[in-house]
C-alpha cells in the first residue's frame, strides 16, 4: 500500500483552512489504518470516519489530500459508506484527475454489482467525476447502463449521458447515445427514465448547433412526442410534468382542434397543489392561445381562481413566485383583478417582499372603480410601524394620482399626509407632490398652501428636499417666504451633503431671480459663489453655466432656465411594451420575477436556442451595412435598457466585427450624456420625456416632427433604405402594430430556408432590409425595414417569426405612417411567397 | 435545472451542500448568505426568496429557522426550484420526524443520501418519501423527544413556520419505535389560517379563510382511504351565486368555498356528486387540499380598542376582547400587539381582577406593547387597561399615530369555516385492521386587525 510519506500530501492541502490541517492529517492516518482491516466493527469505524471528513468537506475545509485513503477504504460490501465515498470522489475528482484514476476501477466494478442500486449509483459516480481524460471508461458502462433490466439504472444512465456530454460531447455523439436515448424515450415504460430521456436530449440538442441537432430539436416538438408525452402526463411525477408542459408550451398546434384537445387533457392541471405544475399549464394556455383573442380571454378568467388560491395558500416564497406573475398579467389586463383587489391588501404577518409586490398590484389594478377604496387602504398603510412598506404605499397612492383623471381626493389625502407631523412621510409626500403639480398644475394653490407650512428643517431626505427646492424655485411668487427660504438654504451650503440638492438649490435660486429679482438677488449671488467654489464637478459646471448666461443676456437666461412648461401628460413608463412582451414569452421563468428579460441576466451559454434570442441587441447584426447610416439623434427613456445592453455588447464584440453602424450608435450614446448633464433640472430629465424635449429644443438638437404629407397610393420601397440599428429600436419601441398576420410558405421556401441569410438575401431583392436576425432551424426570428422611396421619413419595420417545420409565418408590422400599412404588407407577404432555392 | 443545493443554519453555516453541476463556484453559500443578511443595509427588511448576483441566481426558502437554498445560472421556474425546496425540506422531516439545525447536523449524511436521489445533475428525480426508502440506507439518528419543549395537544400545532404548520407528529415515516412494531395510524388535520380586518368602528373590512387539509400517514401497505366533506360544500362563488346569497344571509348554511386544489394522489371521481375525495396517501406528511374562502363568518374575537386623552401628554387605552365561539373550545397562546405613538415613555397596565396567566410588557425599542394571555375560553371577554405618557403633548391625533391592534392565536378543535370531514374510511385489509385515526380541527390567526 502506499507509504505514509509526508511528502505526498498534496500542497493544495489547504493553505487556506490551516484550522483544518492537522484534523485531515490526523483523518488520513486513521483510514490508512482501517483500510484493510476486516476486523468486525471496522465498517463502523469507517462509518465515522468517513462521516468527519465529509463534514469537513461540507463546511469548506479542504479534504482532497485524504483522497488516496478514503479510495483505500472503499472496497466495502457496505452501501453507507459506498455511498459517502461516491460523495466524496464526486467532489474532488476534478481537482485531482490524477488520483480519480484510482476509483475507476471500484466503480467499474460496481457498474456490474448484483444489486441494481449499487449499479445505479456507481454508475452515477463514475459520470459525476468530470474528468476528461477518464471518458473513455464511462462508455462502456453508460451502455450497458441504458439496456440495463433495472428502472432505477436507466433512469440514472438517462442523466449519465448528459453528464458526458458535458464532459466529452465527442464522445458521447459518437457513441450513439442520443439515438438512444431517443428510442428509450419513446418505449421505456418507466415514467422517471422518459422523463430524463427528454431532459438530457432537450439540454444535448439544445447546446449543439449542427444542422442534426436543429432537425432534433425539431423532432423534440413533434406532434406525435407532443401527444405520446400528454397521454402518460399522470404517470409522470410533478416535476417531470412541468417538464413536459414546458415542451409543449413550444409546440405549435396544427389546429385550433389541437388546442382544444390539449387544453381539455391539461385542464385538471389548474386544480394542482404544486404551484409549479399550475405556472406551467398556465403558461400553456396562454402561448397556446395567442393568437385566439376570445379564448385567450377565457383563459385569463380561467387561471384567475387558482392562482389567487396559490397566492393565499401557500408559502410566502411561493405567494411571491405567484405574485409576481398575477403582476405580469395585471398589467396586461388590468381590469380581470380590478374586483378582486381585496386580494391585494397587505396582511400584518407577511414579509415585506411580498407587501411590495401586492402594493405594486393595487397600483396597476387601480380604476375608477375601486380608487377610492384601494387609496383608503394604501392610507392606512402609510401610518404603519412598517417604515419601508409606509413609503411604498405613500408612493403607490402618488402613482394612483398620477395614472388617473380624477385625483381630487388623493390630493386631498396626500396635503393631509404632510399634516401627519412623521418625517419620512412627510418626505415621500413631498416627492410626489412635486410630480403631481407637474401633471396638474392647477392644483398648486392648495398644494404650495400646504407645503409653505413645512419647516425646510424638519425636511432631510436629499430626494424630497430637492423636491421641496424644486417647488420653491417654481412656485415663487405664490409662496411669500420663498426667497428667504431659498437664502438661509443656501447660507447653509456647505452643509448640504447630496449634490442633488446643491444642483436644485442653484436652479431654484434663480427661478426665484426671475420672479422677483430684488428679494432674491443676494441670495443668488451667494448661491453661484459657493456652487463656483463647490468640489462637486456638476454643481461647479451648472453653477459656471448660469453665471455665463445671465452675464450674457438675463432674459436669455430666464427663457433657459425657466422657460413656459408644459404639464407632463404621461410619465415614461419605465418599460417598454416591447420589454414587457419578452417577459411576457418568457411566463413561468426568472424573468418574471426579476421583471426583466432574460438576456439581462443569464449569460448566453445558458440560454439555448428554444428560447429565442428575443434581443435585438443580441441577434447578429445585418453584416452588410456598408452604407451611411443616419446618426441617432434622440431616444426616450424607454429604451434604455435595450440600448444599454446594445451598447455594452457592441462594446464587446466591436473589434471583432468592426461594423460602420457602431459609429451612430457611440456618437448617440455621448450626444445623449452631454444633454443629461446640461438639464437644469435632472429629476425632471430622469422620468420626463417633455423636458427632454425641451432640452433639446434649447439646444437646437430637437429633431423636428413635420407633419407629413397625404401619401399616393401606390407603394414604392427605396431599394436602398438606411435605418440604424437604434434607430430601428427606438422607432419599434414607439410604434403601434399597424398589422398582424399569419402567412404561409411554400415548400420550396421552406427547403431554401436553411439558415437566416438565405431569407435575408431574398428579401433584399425586394427592397427590403434585415437588421437583425436570430434563431436555428425550425425556429426563425427577423426584423426586417424597408423606406418608402417617395417619402424617406416613413419607413416600415417588421418583425417575422418563422417556423420551418409548420411553414408558417407571424408578421407584425410598425409603420410611421399606419394608412400604407397594408399594402407593405401584401407586398411583404408576396416577396416572402417567392422565396425558393436559388 | 439547478446547480447546487445547500442548507444554511441561521448563523450561515453550511449543514449539507451538494454540488450537482459545477457551474457556480464553491464561494456561493458565503455570498448568498451576506446578501440576505444585509439586504438593504441597516434596514431590517427581509430578502426576497429570488435574486441574482453576479449572474448567479439564488432561490431559497425559510423552514424551520433553516435556509434551503439552491443556484442556478439557467432562467428556471421559480415556483418549480421553490416547490423542490420546501418538498425537499419536508421529506427531510419526514425521515427525521423533526426538522431543525440540530437533527440535520445529526442526519447530515442521512440528507445528502436524499439529495442524491431527489436531484440528479440539477433535474428533480423523485421526492417521494415512500420511493426514497428504498434507496435510503442511513438510518435516522432520532433526537429525543424529551429534550424538546413539552407540547401540549395544540401546542403541537405551533411549530414550524407559520404557514406550513407542522402536523402533530414529531416522529420519523422509517425509524421503528422502541416497541419494534410501527403503530398504525393516520393524522387529518384541517389547518385554517383566519385574517380579518376590523375597521374603527368595528365593522369587518376584508375576511378570509385560508385552509389546507393535511394528512400524515403511517399506514403500511398504503391502503385507500376516502375522506367525506360537508355534503353540501359548494365551490366557485360564482358558479352558484344564488346559492352564496342565501347562505350569507342565513349565517349557519352552506360552506362555499372560493376555489380549492387538490394533491396529485386525489381522485375527484365521486367529488362532484358527494363531495367525497378518495386517495392512497403516500408516506409522509402533504396536503391534500388547499381551499380559500371569502364567505363571510363569525370572526373568533371581537376586539375593541379605546383611546382616550387623559390630559396634555397622558392618555388611555382600553382593550376589550370577546372571544365569540362556543365555550367548549379554548383558544391558547394569545398575543395581542398594539403600536404606540413614538414620543411615549411610560406605560403602566392594569389588567382585570382575578386576571391568570396573563402578562403585559412595553416594548420601548419598538414602541409598542404587548398583552399575553395563556388562554380564552369561549363566551369570556378580558380587558386591559393601559395609561401612556407622552415627552410631548399630543396633537389631538393619537389614534393616527397608534395601532393598528394586532392579534394572534390558536383555537384547537375549532374551525371558522365549518369545512367538516364526515368521516375518513380505510380500505380494510383484515378484519382486525382497525388503525388510529386521528382527525383535527385547529384555526390560527393569520393577519388579525382592528384599526383605530
Amino acid at each position: 500500500m502506499v507509504p505514509p510519506l509526508p511528502s505526498q500530501r498534496s500542497p493544495s492541502a489547504s493553505p487556506s483552512q490551516p484550522s483544518g490541517k492537522s484534523e485531515v492529517s490526523d483523518l488520513r492516518l486513521q483510514l490508512r489504518q482501517l483500510a484493510g482491516s476486516r476486523a468486525p466493527g471496522a465498517d463502523d469505524s469507517k462509518r465515522d470516519l468517513f462521516k468527519r471528513v465529509i463534514s469537513y468537506m461540507t463546511v469548506g475545509i479542504d479534504v482532497s489530500s485524504a483522497f488516496s485513503e478514503m479510495v483505500m477504504c472503499s472496497a466495502t460490501s457496505d452501501i453507507v459508506l459506498k455511498k459517502m465515498c461516491y460523495l466524496y470522489v464526486g467532489n474532488y475528482a476534478r481537482s485531482n484527475p490524477d488520483l480519480s484514476l484510482l476509483t475507476i476501477n471500484f466503480l467499474q466494478k460496481d457498474c456490474r454489482d448484483e444489486d441494481p442500486m449499487i449499479r445505479g449509483l456507481a454508475l452515477r459516480s463514475l459520470c459525476s467525476l468530470r474528468v476528461a481524460n477518464l471518458v473513455e471508461y464511462l462508455v462502456g458502462p453508460l451502455g450497458s447502463g441504458l439496456k440495463d433490466g433495472s428502472a432505477y439504472v436507466r433512469m440514472v444512465s438517462a442523466v449519465g449521458v448528459l453528464k458526458l456530454y458535458h464532459i466529452s460531447p465527442a464522445t458521447c455523439l459518437d457513441a450513439d447515445f442520443p439515438a438512444l436515448l431517443k428510442s428509450l424515450m419513446l418505449s421505456d415504460p418507466d415514467p422517471q427514465v422518459v422523463a430524463n430521456c427528454l431532459s438530457s436530449l432537450q439540454e444535448i440538442w439544445n447546446l449543439e448547433t449542427s444542422e442534426e441537432a436543429s432537425r432534433e430539436r425539431e423532432a423534440l416538438l413533434s406532434k406525435q412526442l407532443v401527444y405520446y408525452l400528454l397521454n402518460r402526463i399522470k404517470e409522470f411525477s410533478e416535476w417531470a410534468q412541468c417538464l413536459v408542459l414546458d415542451l409543449v408550451s413550444k409546440y405549435i398546434p396544427t389546429d385550433s382542434n389541437d388546442i382544444f384537445d390539449i387544453m381539455n387533457l391539461l385542464e385538471d392541471r389548474l386544480q394542482h397543489v404544486n404551484s409549479a405544475v399550475v405556472l406551467a399549464t398556465i403558461k400553456l394556455f396562454l402561448h397556446m392561445t395567442m393568437s385566439m383573442t376570445d379564448v385567450h380571454q377565457q383563459v385569463y378568467e380561467r387561471i384567475k381562481a387558482p392562482l389567487l388560491t396559490l397566492v393565499s395558500t401557500s408559502s410566502p416564497e411561493q405567494s411571491y413566485a405567484v405574485l409576481s406573475h398575477l403582476h405580469l398579467l395585471v398589467m396586461r389586463a388590468p381590469m380581470l383583478f380590478s374586483s378582486d383587489y381585496k386580494h391585494f391588501y397587505c396582511q400584518y404577518s407577511q414579509p415585506s417582499y411580498v407587501k411590495k409586490l401586492k402594493l405594486e398590484m393595487l397600483t396597476a389594478i387601480a380604476n375608477e372603480s375601486n380608487t377610492y377604496e384601494i387609496v383608503t387602504e394604501l392610507c392606512e398603510y402609510a401610518a404603519n410601524v412598517d417604515v419601508p412598506i409606509a413609503r411604498e404605499s405613500i408612493r403607490a397612492v402618488g402613482k394612483i394620482a398620477l395614472q388617473q383623471y380624477d385625483v381630487n381626493a388623493i390630493v386631498d389625502r396626500l396635503l393631509q399626509f404632510l399634516e401627519m407631523d412623521k418625517d419620512y412621510v412627510t418626505a415621500e409626500t413631498l416627492v410626489l407632490v412635486k410630480d403631481l403639480l407637474r401633471k396638474y398644475p392647477q392644483w398648486s394653490h392648495d398644494c404650495i398652501a400646504v407645503v409653505g407650512n413645512i419647516s425646510s428643517k424638519n425636511v432631510q431626505e436629499p430626494k424630497a428636499k430637492s423636491a421641496l427646492i424644486w417647488m420653491l424655485g417654481e412656485y415663487s411668487q405664490d409662496m411669500l417666504d420663498a426667497p428667504y427660504i431659498l437664502e438661509s438654504l443656501i447660507e447653509n451650503w456647505d452643509e448640504e451633503h447630496s449634490a442633488e440638492v446643491r444642483l436644485h438649490l442653484l436652479t431654484a435660486a434663480m427661478k426665484c431671480f426671475f420672479k422677483r429679482p430684488p428679494e432674491t438677488q443676494k441670495a443668488l449671488g451667494a448661491a453661484l459663489v459657493s456652487g463656483l467654489a463647490d468640489s462637486h464637478q456638476d454643481v461647479h459646471d451648472r453653477a459656471l453655466f448660469y453665471y455665463r448666461l445671465l452675464q450674457h443676456d438675463v432674459s436669455v437666461a430666464e427663457r433657459v432656465v425657466n422657460p413656459p412648461k408644459q404639464a407632463v401628460s404621461v410619465f415614461a413608463d419605465t418599460q417598454s411594451n416591447e420589454i414587457k412582451d419578452r417577459i411576457f414569452d418568457e411566463f413561468n421563468s426568472l424573468s418574471v420575477v426579476y421583471q426583466k428579460p432574460s438576456y439581462l441576466f443569464i449569460d448566453k451559454e445558458h440560454r439555448g436556442p428554444f428560447e429565442f434570442s428575443e434581443d435585438i441587441g443580441d441577434i447578429s447584426l445585418a453584416a452588410d451595412s456598408g452604407d451611411n447610416v443616419i446618426p441617432a439623434q434622440r431616444y426616450d427613456a424607454n429604451d434604455n435598457d435595450l440600448l444599454l445592453s446594445t451598447a455594452e455588447k457592441e462594446e464587446s464584440r466591436g473589434l471583432t466585427h468592426n461594423g460602420s453602424s457602431y459609429g451612430g450608435l457611440e456618437y448617440d450614446a455621448s450626444l445623449v450624456s452631454v444633454a443629461s448633464s446640461a438639464i437644469p433640472a435632472p429629476a425632471q430629465a430622469a422620468t420626463s420625456l417633455q423636458s427632454a424635449l425641451a432640452i433639446d429644443d434649447l439646444l437646437g438638437l430637437g429633431v423636428p416632427v413635420e407633419p407629413e404629407p397625404p401619401q399616393p397610393p401606390s407603394l414604392k420601397l427605396n431599394p436602398k433604405p438606411v435605418l440604424d440599428p437604434s434607430n430601428f429600436q427606438k422607432k419599434w419601441g414607439q410604434l403601434q402594430i399597424s398589422s398582424s398576420q399569419e402567412c404561409s410558405l411554400t415548400p420550396q421556401g421552406v427547403a431554401a430556408l436553411t439558415s437566416p441569410q438565405a431569407l435575408l438575401r431574398h428579401m433584399q431583392g425586394h427592397s427590403i432590409q434585415c437588421i437583425a436576425s436570430g434563431g436555428q432551424a425550425p425556429n426563425f426570428k427577423f426584423f426586417f425595414f424597408a423606406q418608402r422611396a417617395d417619402e424617406p421619413s416613413s419607413f416600415f419595420l417588421v418583425e417575422c417569426l418563422i417556423n420551418a417545420s409548420s411553414a408558417k409565418a407571424q408578421i407584425k408590422i410598425k409603420a410611421d405612417d399606419s394608412s400604407v400599412s397594408e399594402a407593405f404588407s401584401v407586398l411583404f407577404q408576396s416577396a416572402l411567397s417567392k422565396l425558393s432555392v436559388a | 435545472m439547478i446547480s447546487q443545493l445547500f442548507v444554511l443554519s441561521q448563523r450561515g453555516d453550511n449543514i449539507v451542500f451538494r454540488d450537482y453541476r459545477g457551474e457556480v463556484p464553491k464561494g456561493s453559500a458565503e455570498i448568498f448568505f451576506r446578501k440576505v443578511k444585509f439586504w438593504k443595509g441597516d434596514e431590517p427588511e427581509e430578502a426576497p426568496p429570488v435574486f441574482n448576483v453576479d449572474g448567479v441566481n439564488y432561490i431559497h426558502v425559510k423552514v424551520a429557522g433553516l435556509l434551503f437554498v439552491a443556484t442556478t445560472r439557467v432562467n428556471v421556474s421559480p415556483s418549480l426550484v421553490i416547490e423542490l425546496l420546501q418538498r425537499i425540506a419536508r421529506v427531510i422531516k419526514d425521515y427525521l420526524g423533526v426538522l431543525n439545525e440540530d437533527s440535520l447536523r445529526k442526519n447530515f449524511v442521512l440528507v445528502y443520501e436524499l439529495l442524491d436521489e431527489a436531484i440528479d445533475f440539477g433535474y428533480p428525480q423523485t421526492t417521494s418519501t415512500e420511493v426514497l426508502k428504498s434507496y435510503v440506507f442511513n438510518e435516522p439518528i432520532v433526537i429525543d423527544a424529551a429534550r424538546l419543549p413539552p407540547l401540549g395537544p395544540a401546542a403541537m400545532f405551533m411549530q414550524g413556520s407559520k404557514r406550513m404548520p407542522g402536523t402533530a407528529v414529531t416522529k420519523s415515516v422509517v425509524a421503528n419505535e422502541p416497541g419494534g412494531r410501527k403503530r398504525e395510524e393516520i393524522f387529518v388535520d384541517i389547518i385554517e389560517k383566519i385574517s380579518v380586518t376590523f375597521s374603527s368602528s368595528g365593522y369587518i373590512l376584508t375576511s378570509e379563510i385560508d385552509g389546507t387539509i393535511q394528512m400524515k400517514s403511517y399506514l403500511t401497505g398504503n391502503p385507500e382511504i376516502r375522506l367525506a366533506l360537508n355534503e353540501d360544500l359548494s365551490i366557485g362563488r360564482s358558479g352558484g351565486g344564488s346559492v352564496y346569497d342565501y347562505s350569507s344571509s342565513a349565517g349557519g348554511g352552506i360552506v362555499v368555498l372560493d376555489d380549492c386544489n387538490f394533491h396529485e394522489s386525489v381522485h375527484l371521481d365521486s367529488f362532484d356528486s358527494d363531495r367525497t375525495l378518495t386517495l392512497v396517501p403516500p408516506d409522509g406528511e402533504f396536503s391534500v387540499m388547499n381551499y380559500r374562502m371569502t364567505q363571510e363568518f363569525k370572526p373568533p374575537f371581537r376586539i375593541n380598542a379605546l383611546v382616550e386623552e387623559a390630559g396634555p401628554s397622558k392618555a388611555e387605552v382600553i382593550l376589550k376582547i370577546r372571544a365569540d365561539f362556543p365555550s367548549s373550545a379554548t383558544a391558547n397562546t394569545i398575543s395581542v400587539q398594539m403600536p404606540l405613538p413614538t414620543y411615549t415613555t411610560r406605560v403602566s397596565f392594569e389588567l382585570e381582577a382575578g386576571a391568570v396567566g396573563q402578562t403585559t410588557d412595553f416594548k420601548e425599542g419598538s414602541r409598542k406593547f404587548e398583552w399575553c394571555l395563556k388562554k380564552i375560553v369561549g363566551g369570556s371577554e378580558h380587558t386591559l387597561r393601559a395609561k401612556l405618557t407622552f415627552s410631548q403633548e399630543s396633537h389631538g391625533n393619537i389614534t393616527r399615530e397608534a395601532g393598528p391592534v394586532s392579534m394572534n392565536f390558536t383555537i384547537p378543535m375549532y374551525n371558522a369555516s365549518r369545512l367538516q370531514v364526515r368521516y375518513l374510511q380505510i380500505a380494510k385489509k383484515s378484519k382486525t385492521y382497525n388503525p388510529y385515526r386521528w382527525v383535527r380541527y385547529v384555526t390560527q390567526a393569520n393577519s388579525y386587525v382592528a384599526r383605530l
